[in-house]
């Protein structure tokens, strides 16, 4: 609990520095929101051409989309220092951090907390929003409580992709965009349903990287839809768990990584 | 009761040689060649409590890598270690929560925001309890005249200021080990004597142990009651500033002000030749000063000045000891000279080689 | 200003050979895009038998010419410059005897042709080669008619002089220090959108289209793709180039007019 209360501590310092900087902070939030805007101009044409992709509707895609985007902008919000590990590194704050009576993990969660990300969470939560009141959907608390579940498993799979990606960083000397493949690659592919891609691509994000378990089948639970997968309902519901597990395997590896920059101290 | 004890410490590194040429990269990247570089070979020390050691040594010489291991940063290869009773890279978090560590080349403090704000953002992180915080806040903003400086963005802090407040942000949690790591690289003489000040006052009242590494001799002879000295892996000597001399030279150095600089060179010979028995050197002379190096044991130093005074009108003179960059530089020579007596020509190449190579990226080249 | 440009483009390509594992990196991150673009638009085009203004075939081509070619698209703006521009050694440029628009524009050249030289055959021989051997011969970039591929080439280069002009206007703006961060933030959105670098521009609704053709951003990538699948006959090549030529004028033009007011107002206030 006492982790926790040192986050927000740490957010808290984070958003008084960046608001130094106000005019920027407002003008990049505003340029995020209107990039990923034209994203959704660009599927709506595709809608507006195609009428549907595979039965699936706009409506029904926009639930996606907001999912996945919600969720990944506040993992890339709370990321920051996984992100820019590799340069954090290469300064030797690792060994401040590593000074310090604290988690490497919460210090580098603590690193920063992005505001500009805002701009991306607002895109995704309209389009979400536009979703929720265009689709029929019964709702009731277990519903709402699978939302909130999807999401947070979507954030726990992104964040264990950060991880992984901080964590080769131990490695090889420099950042590589690796795994910006699996993260943004991930972010577009979540914006469709997964029953439109090949088994490969499927099993991918599935059973290696369980985006599709945290988006798509709870996705489905919600809409109501018989999954053309032929998923059980009780996996659709049950799915979203799959992004804690990775995430822990994920820091799992992390703290391989930094037994071996302790071991190698280079 | 020791508060740090090393035994043969060894940590080695291995370093990726690079090929040269497109063509080596790309080999490279299959499959790399390391060399091996021996940062500790074999280092032992204790240190009791309150104690204010200088550890010091040229870059590359594993200065840094023991400050890691000591502060539970990297695990060494073999060898004892155990400060306070525990070993550091074991228990990191509750070894650490003890410990104060300061990089003169790097603040700890958050760049865009106030030192006071940083303060407490430091205080949660060390799970320091609001009183004892209170406290420690309080004497050290007095100690370090901080005042002032509380609200303002560390980014428009001097160097020097920053400097204070990185010292209190090291001390808030009341660490009994203090790791100060070139504490006044960059400063203004003002601010160095102020951070010597405190540190000297930080051992006297509340017995705070510290290992000060530092290329700054004033530093060393300001504050440290005793001196380790490395170089390439090993420790070279150990011991108070007055035996380390006594090992390396008992050279003293007599400087006398002429009123008739031009006197000096009429010497009789006779006198010359004594006094070249007597192994007196001239080792300076800038108009009418000149300066004498001897050995009090085979000339006592009266004896000298009475025959420097007997012949020349002397203006003023003084007595003292050989500054101690050279006794070190002597001390680095012997050992080079050793290395290179042990094994002939490879020998000394690795010891470029150890010198020169990035085995410690954060040690700052010489300022 | 063939002295400047080669001098930059080479010192840039020796950067870029450095980080070539950056670049391997690169490629596969673009290839992995390359995919999930191509699966969406299979899965819509298998969701409609009307017949589309692209067949499936010519846009796997239009999807990999895109991510093949993305370097040269003006979709972000220089960080050398941004940083040159926020430690003030912006002004230091003015001392160089050379035209300063010219300079700039070189620089942007180097800028948008150096990583594509380095990642554009790699990518096309796999998606022109490999694909078909992994069993996807449908997602292939198809090889263009001999004369298509000619007046690709033609296409291509007014493209990639256009891309620059566009750039080197952004890089101007930037000049206005945190109104340039707002331009270029509004750029990215723009391009992405208009140049068919997010959906290809035919699948746009017709009306939209025609208007899209028209302006700037149809000729730093859809244009010449379009040429280069055969979807814009060799015969209205003229057409093509004649939109991409005069777009350049005007934007050059612009941005000549433009770079020395930046200049003297960062001077002015003191860098």
């Amino acid at each position: 609990m006492h982790g926790l209360r040192l986050y927000f501590r740490y957010a808290a310092v984070s958003l008084r520095s960046q608001l130094q900087y106000r005019a920027s902070v407002v003008m990049q939030s505003l340029g995020i929101f209107l990039i990923t805007g034209v994203e959704m101009l660009a599927i709506w044409a595709l809608f507006d051409r195609f009428g549907t992709v595979r039965g699936w509707t706009l409506p029904e895609v926009a639930l996606f989309y907001g999912m996945i985007s919600v969720s990944w902008s506040l993992c890339d919000a709370m990321a920051r220092g996984f992100d820019v590990f590799g340069t954090l590194i290469k300064e030797g704050e690792l060994d401040r951090l590593l000074l310090r009576p604290r988690s490497t993990v919460l210090q580098l969660l603590g690193h920063e907390l992005t505001i500009r990300r805002i701009g991306r969470f607002a895109q995704g939560a309209a389009v979400l929003g536009y979703a929720l009141s265009s689709l029929d959907i019964a709702w009731s608390v277990p519903k709402v409580l699978l939302l909130a579940a999807s999401i947070t498993g979507a954030v726990c799979t992104f964040l264990g992709l950060v991880v992984l990606q901080a964590t080769t960083a131990f490695w090889t000397t420099e950042t590589l965009e690796v795994w910006n493949a699996f993260t943004y690659g991930g972010v577009t592919m979540g914006q469709y349903p997964l029953p439109i891609y090949r088994w490969w691509f499927r099993g991918l994000f599935t059973y290696v990287i369980p985006l599709g378990c945290a988006i798509y089948l709870p996705g489905v639970a919600l809409l109501g839809r018989e999954d053309p997968l032929g998923t059980p309902v009780v996996a659709q519901w049950l799915a979203p768990l799959a992004g804690p597990a990775f995430l822990v395997l994920a820091l799992a590896a992390w703290r391989v990584g930094v037994r071996y920059y302790r071991s190698t101290g280079s | 009761m020791p508060q740090i004890v090393v035994e043969d410490l060894v940590k080695a590194y291995r370093i990726a040689e690079r090929r040269p040429g497109l063509w080596g990269a790309v080999r490279g990247l299959a499959r790399r060649r390391y060399r091996t570089i021996r940062a500790l070979d074999g280092i032992s020390f204790s240190i009791d409590a309150g104690e204010l050691v200088g550890y010091i040594g040229p870059n590359g010489a594993g200065k840094s890598t023991t400050v890691k291991v000591l502060a539970g940063i990297i695990v060494p290869d073999a060898g004892r270690c155990e400060v306070r009773g525990r070993v550091p890279w074991k228990q990191r978090i509750e070894h650490v929560a003890e410990l104060g560590v300061v990089f003169g080349q790097r603040t700890q403090l958050w760049w865009d925001l106030p030192v006071i704000e940083s303060f407490e953002l430091l205080r949660d992180i060390y799970r320091v309890p609001q009183p004892s915080y209170a406290r420690a806040r309080d004497e050290l903003i007095a100690a370090l005249e901080l005042e002032a400086l509380l609200d303002v963005p560390v980014r428009q802090l001097s160097l020097g200021q920053r400097m204070r407040c990185d010292l209190a942000a090291a001390l808030l949690h009341a660490p009994q080990i203090l790791f100060l790591d070139e504490p006044t690289i960059g400063l203004d003489a003002v601010s160095k004597l102020a951070v010597r000040d405190f540190v000297k006052r930080l051992r006297r009242e509340r017995g705070v142990t510290v290992v000060l590494t530092t290329h700054d001799m004033d530093d060393i002879e300001a504050l440290c009651t005793r001196v380790i000295v490395i170089g390439a892996g090993k420790i070279l000597s150990d011991g108070s500033l007055a035996e380390l001399r006594a090992r390396v030279t008992r050279e003293r150095w007599l400087t006398v002000d002429l009123d008739d600089g031009a006197a000096w060179t009429d010497e009789p010979e006779a006198e010359a030749a004594a006094e070249a028995a007597a192994e007196v050197k001239v080792i300076r002379r800038e108009g009418s000063r000149v300066c004498l190096a001897f050995d009090p044991q085979r000339i006592p130093p009266a004896e000298l000045i009475r025959r420097v005074t007997s012949r020349h009108a002397v203006r003023d003179l003084f007595v003292e000891n050989p500054p101690i960059e050279l006794i070190i530089a002597r001390l680095y020579e012997a050992q080079a000279q050793q290395a290179a007596a042990a094994a002939p020509a490879p020998a000394t190449d690795a010891n470029a080689a150890r010198t020169s190579a990035c085995a410690e990226p954060a040690e700052p080249s010489e300022p | 200003m063939r002295g400047p440009y080669l001098a930059i483009v080479s010192a840039r390509f020796r950067m870029l050979l450095q980080y070539r594992a950056a670049a391997l990196a690169g490629l596969w991150t673009q290839i992995f895009f390359g995919f999930v673009l191509i699966m969406v638009y299979e899965a819509f085009y298998r969701s409609t038998d009307r017949p589309q203004p692209l067949a499936f075939p010519e846009l796997a081509s239009y999807v990999w010419l895109g991510q093949a070619l993305l370097a040269t698209l003006p979709w972000n703006a220089d960080p050398e410059i941004r940083a040159m521009v926020r430690s003030g050694a912006v002004s230091y440029e003015l001392c160089r005897p050379v035209d300063l628009y010219s300079l700039w524009f070189s620089r942007a050249l180097a800028w948008r042709t150096a990583p594509t030289l380095l990642r554009s055959v790699p990518m096309a021989v796999f998606a022109m080669a490999l694909l078909p051997w992994l069993g996807l011969p449908e997602w292939r970039l198809a090889p263009p008619a001999p004369l298509a591929g000619l007046c690709f080439a033609l296409a291509l280069a007014a493209a990639i002089a256009l891309s620059c002009a566009i750039s080197t206007l952004v890089h101007i703006s930037l000049l206005w220090t945190v109104a340039g961060e707002g331009i270029v933030m509004l750029l990215t959105a723009v391009v992405s959108l208009c140049s068919g670098l997010l959906i290809p521009l035919p699948l746009f609704p017709d009306a939209v289209y025609a208007v899209l053709r028209w302006l700037p951003f149809a000729g730093v990538a859809d244009l010449p793709y379009r040429v280069y699948i055969g979807s814009v006959p060799p015969d209205e090549l003229w057409l093509v180039l004649a939109r991409q030529i005069a777009w350049t004028i005007v934007l050059v033009a612009l941005g000549r007019h433009l770079i020395g007011r930046g200049i003297r107002r960062l001077v002015v206030q003191g860098g």
